[in-house]
Parts: structure tokens; sequence; C-alpha cells
């Protein structure tokens, strides 16, 4: 499923939507520039901006930003401690705009 | 992002159109871009950008980071004749990630037997192309090899943008070619679009070969659309 096509769909069924992009990748990333997420008020979600690695990491940033409506940017790397706990081990480094959809 | 936006974002990209939007990623203001002005400061970059299919991040005049995100429409190849060629320039276009439709009025060659897994049409392109739609993120090869099948295909991928147009034959074929799509009112500059002889010059001898050659010609034609061999 298309996650721009599922966010469209979800906000007009009355869910509480945010969108995470992928912004900025160095290195070996796994989800190109572009890529996206889409994630609803109750944590579920589709697409990907990782292989899996940081997905969780940015289902939980999107609560507060659908809480509060503004965006946020997030960075992942493995430079960083935060990245290893959520586990972005393949060696990339990636930024992520989240934002609500509304 | 407002949902008025993404709700026009999706219509955009259902019609097969090439798509911008620019975040300003401090505050998060967005539009969006269909075809760019000349007075836009990211057009360069948005153009760029709709060529190679890539997003990218820029900085505005007063310093503000903003991220392009292009969304193109996966590319197509439609192929006119079911001939040897196709066979396997259509898998290997669909290895390429490309949508791809081979055309044939001729049932003799348009025959699923020789085409498995491959959308197959057995009809004129007059009657098949208005349906298939052609469009600038389509790349289109004529290879019947028959003037009455290739030409007014050829007229209609020219007429529809088509991101490249290639045939096959020989350069005497071609001229004569020239003075037949001429007739039927092709104006020169769009005429001299068309690849031909179709495929980049690396000696093809087989079939297969030849297929090789016409898929580089068409991703250079993607990728580097300022590159003509």
């Amino acid at each position: 499923m298309d996650p721009l096509s599922t966010a469209e769909t979800w906000a007009r069924e009355g869910r509480a939507v945010a969108l995470a992009t992928v912004v900025e990748t160095w290195g070996s990333a796994p989800r190109p520039v572009g890529s996206h997420l889409v994630i609803d008020g109750d944590g579920l979600f589709e697409g990907s901006v990782s292989g899996g690695c940081v997905e969780g990491a940015v289902v939980s940033e999107a609560a507060d930003v659908i809480e509060t409506g503004r965006p946020r940017l997030l960075e992942f790397g493995v430079a960083d401690e935060t990245a290893w706990r959520v586990g972005l081990s393949c060696g990339g480094r990636i930024k992520v705009f989240v934002e609500k959809v509304a | 992002m407002r949902l008025d936006l993404l709700a026009e974002l999706n219509a955009v990209r259902d019609a097969r159109r090439a798509a911008c939007i620019v975040t300003e990623l401090a505050s998060g203001d967005q539009r969006l871009v269909i075809e760019p002005e000349a007075s836009d400061p990211f057009a360069e970059k948005i153009r760029n950008a709709f060529a190679s299919g890539k997003s990218t991040t820029a900085e505005s005049i007063d310093g503000k980071a903003v991220f392009l995100n292009v969304h193109v429409p996966s590319p197509r190849l439609v192929v006119l004749g079911a001939v040897h060629v196709s066979q396997t320039l259509a898998p290997m276009a669909a290895t390429l990630g490309y949508e791809v439709t081979v055309l044939d009025p001729r049932t003799a060659f348009a025959a699923p037997e020789r085409f498995p897994g491959v959308d197959l049409v057995a009809e004129w392109p007059d009657v098949a192309l208005p349906r298939l739609g052609l469009d600038p993120f389509t790349a289109f090869a004529a290879l019947t090899h028959d003037p009455k099948i290739d030409d007014p295909g050829l007229s209609a991928a020219l007429a529809a943008g088509c991101f490249y147009v290639g045939a096959l034959g020989s350069r005497k074929t071609h001229a004569a070619r020239r003075d037949r799509l001429a007739a039927t009112g092709v104006k020169a500059a769009d005429f001299d679009r068309i690849r031909a002889p179709i495929g980049l010059p690396i000696g093809a001898a087989s079939p297969a070969e030849i297929a090789v050659s016409i898929m580089a010609e068409i991703t250079a034609a993607l990728r580097k659309p300022e590159i003509r061999a």
C-alpha cells in the first residue's frame, strides 16, 4: 500500500495522522531520501523510513507530533547513543521529518 | 502536511505527473510545485530532481533548510512490434522497473506464448495508444519495420512528449520515414527527436544484443536527458 494514499484515507476517516519522511541520508542507509512512513494516533503504521531499525522510535515521536501539531526533525546514526539503542546498525545516518496531517 | 495539499499531491500522482513538495524544515511550511515557475528560487533544483527522480535538500536565500521531495511516475515502455527483439526487451525493461506493454496488430506476432507474463495488446496503435495514454514518463520503441504500423505510433509518441522515441530501420529507411511523417504534418523539430537507427552504437548483432542497445539508450534518455548519443 502506498503510504501517501494511506495517509489521505486515514485522515479522511477522521483518524489522527502523522507523516514521517526521510529527508537526508549519509553512508549506508536502507531507504532512500523521500521514503515515507505514515502513523495513526494508535501507533498503527504503514511504509518505512529504514529497514525496520528506527520505525519504533519514529512512531513514538509521531504521537507527540500528533498531540502538539508541531513538526519535528529527528536524526538517527551510529555515532549517537540513541541510535544504538534503536538499532540503526547498518552504519548509516538518517534525518527524518515528522509532521501532522490535518 | 495539510490534508488538502496531500489530496492534491495524490491526485497529481494518480494522473502520472511529476510533483514536488517543498518543505521548510524548521517551520513545516509547505507548498506543491508541478511546473516550476522561473521566479521560483528552487526552479532549477526542482527541474533537475524531476529528471533524476531524486529528492534533495536545499537552502533558502535567508539560510533556512528546505526539503524538496519529488514524486515522479514510474517509467513505462511501450514497444510497438511483438518481434524477436521485443521478446528480450520486454522482460529486460520489466527488470529495470518499467511497466511494459507490447503492442502489435498482427496476431501471429502478438501471441501470448511468445510473451509469457508480458502485457500484450493485439491492436492497431491508433486504437490502443489513446487508451494506453502515452506521456512524458513513457519510452516508445517502434520495431515492426512496417510503416503502416510504426508511423502512426511514432506520431502519437512525439505528440505525447514521450521522453524517448526510437525507431528500428536504417538511415535510408529513416529518410523515407521523414518524408512520410512530414506529409502527415509532423514538424521537423519533433521528427528529430526520433532515435534512429535505434539503440546505442555498441555493435549489437543478435536480437538480444539489440535489445541491450535499446535499453541502454532508453536509460540514458531517462537519467541523462542532456546527453544524446
